[in-house]
Formats: structure tokens, sequence, C-alpha cells
């Protein structure tokens, strides 16, 4: 790796961007399987277009999800440790008010939020981030119901059951797909976002 | 594939019949092959996980593992004394879901009088029972909820011997690795030891205080709230104590082996 990774002037540490990109992966991985997991047995009026999903047939999608969820959960945790450890979740993410969060979000409606710090994260990324981060806490909690009901019974009631825990799963899913929508659109508007992600600081100007 | 011989004189629907039993493997494999290749065209995810989109193998060889050390992780989360819900009787799905392979008409019939339940392997007391034979054993009742791999759950009420005590009365060496049964359905399954000997584990002769109806798997069924609803076979006409892995229907298929709650 060359030293302007390690630089100070580095905004993505490098284990950052590789749990980042294996989270991304483990999730796309984890949405789609699921996504023909749910179409078995919809919960609600519609089935996800097969196109769309991964494993080809019910058995096959259980165990795409199935493997991944290792994957997501060891990978998150990684990432959870690192953010926790080094002091950088407290450093970007807080303070986070939801005046604030108003006063950004209004800002950058208008065009007015600037990104030229990328270690600086305005309020509605540090309250979208954080929010990524219990969604899919939520997920994996979920899940560990449905996959285990029987041997998880604290967790089994606090999620409202079994088929209640099929409804979170489902509705935390949802919310995450929505933040990835967000995020990418955010992303194709400040491309250099994409590029520090990927190499770990801003574009040279 | 079987051996078959040629008999002179077989009638067109007995022939069609064998050429679907022999083919209907080929047919499964060919849309396992598909799901893979379906698999593997949403992009970047065969790159980015090492392997070749166009070596199958390999992914379906990792994912299998992958599956087997989903066994070993189920069986060390396994805990014997801790119970599945049970609920009350205002709680019970009605009517019941039927699932199975084939459809509710196509469920085998069985004959209760020229009925003998198999047991061999590693049992002290290999004879075959009667079904008036385990009615007269202690039976016990429990309200679960079924819980099936698509997702659905469904809460019955289920009456029998507690598996337990019959593998007890048979003489089964509970240090075997694997209980198996066969059915009249030609569905097949195996389970652990720890799952066969859980208290809330039932050889199932009645549901809902009724003699085990044909389409839930008359003349008995091994109903485990532990497990998923394809590990609870159903029509059962041998059960077998091994430490050999035997498989199942849906496990051999892809299906988690361990398939726990």
């Amino acid at each position: 790796m060359s030293q302007s990774t390690a630089s100070p002037k580095s905004s993505h540490p490098r284990w950052l961007r590789l749990t980042h990109w294996l989270n991304a992966l483990a999730v796309l991985v984890m949405v789609t399987s699921g996504w023909r997991i749910y179409n078995a047995s919809p919960i609600y009026e519609f089935s996800f277009p097969t196109s769309i999903t991964l494993g080809g047939w019910l058995g096959g999608a259980l165990q795409w999800h199935f493997a991944a969820m290792w994957f997501l959960a060891i990978n998150g945790l990684i990432y959870l440790a690192f953010n926790l450890f080094s002091g950088r979740l407290k450093r970007r993410f807080f303070p986070v008010s939801p005046r604030g969060v108003l006063h950004d979000l209004w800002a950058a409606l208008r065009g007015k939020l600037g990104h030229a710090d990328l270690s600086h994260y305005n309020q509605v990324q540090r309250v979208a981030y954080l929010f990524v981060m219990v969604d899919i806490t939520l997920l994996v909690l979920s899940g560990l119901v449905l996959w285990k009901s029987v041997q998880f019974p604290l967790l089994r009631e606090l999620l409202f059951g079994y088929e209640g825990a099929r409804r979170v799963h489902f509705f935390a899913m949802a919310l995450l797909v929505a933040f990835v929508a967000v995020h990418l659109l955010m992303v194709a508007l400040v491309p250099k976002t994409l590029w520090a992600m990927i190499v770990g600081r801003k574009e040279q100007v | 594939m079987k051996k078959r011989i040629q008999v002179p004189g077989l009638d067109e629907a007995s022939i069609l019949a064998d050429a679907r039993k022999i083919l209907a493997p080929q047919i499964e494999d060919r849309s396992r092959r598909l799901f893979l290749l379906r698999g593997l065209t949403l992009g970047g995810v065969a790159m980015l996980s090492g392997c070749n989109i166009t070596d199958n193998e390999s992914v379906e060889t990792a994912l299998s593992s992958m599956s087997r050390f989903n066994d070993r992780v189920q069986g060390w989360l396994f805990n014997p004394n801790a119970m599945a819900p049970t609920y009350p009787e205002s709680m019970i799905t009605r009517p019941f879901p039927f699932n199975a392979f084939y459809g509710i008409d196509e469920a085998p019939t069985v004959e209760e009088e020229g009925y003998r339940l198999e047991v061999t392997g590693l049992v002290a007391d290999k004879r075959s029972w009667r079904l008036e034979e385990l009615r007269a054993m202690a039976q016990t009742e429990q309200i679960t909820r079924h819980i099936c791999v698509e997702g659905w759950s469904a809460i019955g009420r289920w009456g029998g011997v507690r598996f337990s005590d019959f593998l007890k009365r048979i003489g089964a060496d509970t240090d075997a690795k694997y209980v198996g049964f066969k059915c009249a359905d030609d569905y097949y399954t195996s389970i652990d030891m720890a799952t066969a000997l859980h208290a809330q584990t039932l050889l199932t002769l009645t549901y809902d205080g009724a003699v085990l109806p044909r389409q839930y798997g008359f003349p008995m069924k091994l109903r485990m709230p532990t497990k998923l609803g394809y590990k609870n076979p159903k029509h059962i006409q041998a059960i077998f104590v091994s430490n050999t892995y035997s498989g199942g229907f849906w496990e051999d298929q892809g299906y988690n082996w361990f398939g726990g709650s």
C-alpha cells in the first residue's frame, strides 16, 4: 500500500474500506437470496421478480443465505470493533442531534452542504450510517430467531415470536434496501466519495 | 441407477412410470445446475467470491460445505433442555395445512391391519410393532408450532409416544449418531440422536385428539417442534438407528440436514 493511505490525510482507513466492501457483497447476497426465500411463502400480496433473486430455487437460496450470514455477521462485528476501539465511532458519528440533522438536511436540499472534507460527516450522514448499523444488527438478530427460534427464547419473545420476527426481518430488509438506494444516489451525486472508499483519500486536485 | 430386467408384456403405463422414476433425479440435477447458473449471473457475486463463472462445481461444493458447517454449529447450539413454546387450544390453526412433495389426493393409504413398524440397526430388540402395541405405551400430547422451511408456520395438536421412551423400549444404542426413517410415500430422512431424545419429540399417533388422519401421516409421523417441517417424516414404515449418515429426500437436494429451530 502507498504511504498516502497511512497518512493522516486518509479519510477512509484500510480496515474501513475492506469491511465496507465485504459488507456490500454480503448484503447483496443476503438480500437477493432472502427475496427468493420470501417468494416461497410471501407474507404480503406480492413476490419479488425471480430474475433479481439469487439461488434459483428455495434450497439454493437458503444455501446462499446461510453461508453469507456468517460473512455479514463476522464482518459486521469486525467493523464495529474497529470503529469502537479506534475511537472513530465517537469522533465521526457524534454529536448527532435532531436539530443538527434537520439543519444539515435543509442545507443539503438547497445544495448548500459542502463535501470538501470527506473525513467530516455531516449530521444527515451520521444519522444514516448509525441507522444502517442498527438496522443490520436488527436483521441479524431477527434472522437468528427465524433460524433458531427454540434455541433463542428471549430474543424470540423480544421480537414478537416467530411470526413477529418474520415481519421484523422483512421490514428491516426493506429499510436496508431504502438506505442502499439513497446511499447510491448520494454517491452518484458526489462521485469523489466512491474514490475515497476505494483508495482511501480524496481525489488529488 | 437400478439394474432392470426386461419382462415381456409390460404395459405402457408401468414403462412410463419407470421411466419417470429413472429420469426424475436427472431432471432434479439439471434444475440444480440451473439454479447455480442463475445465481452466478448476478453481477459481481461470482467474481468477488473468487470462483470462475463456468466453474459451477466449486460453488456447489463451497455451499455444501457451508451447509455441513451449519449442521455442526446447530448440533452444538442444540440445547436438549430448551423446549419449543406450547400454545392454548384456541390458537390451533384450522384447518391445519397439508404439505408434501405431492398433492393431498396422492397421500398414501396405509391399512392398519397389515401394518408393522419395522425397527432395525443398532437396537437390542428388532421385532416389528403393531399400532396397538404403540397405543398401549404411555401417551403424551402437545400443542406446538410447525415451522416450514418455506417460512410459514401453523399451530397443531399432536399426541403419541415420547420417542425417547420408544428408543429405550427397543434398546436403541443412544450413543449412535443417527436415527433414520423410511416412509410409505417413498420419503426418507434422518435426524441426530440428541433431537431424537428430546422430550418434545413424539412418535405421533393422533392429531387433534383423533387417530392421525391419512393427510397428516397415518399410521404415524415423527413430530419434532425443534425441527423444520421437512425433518418430520410422515407415514413411517421403518426406523433404523445408525452411525452412518443417510441424508434425506430434501436434504439430498440441498436442504440443510440438521434443519433445526
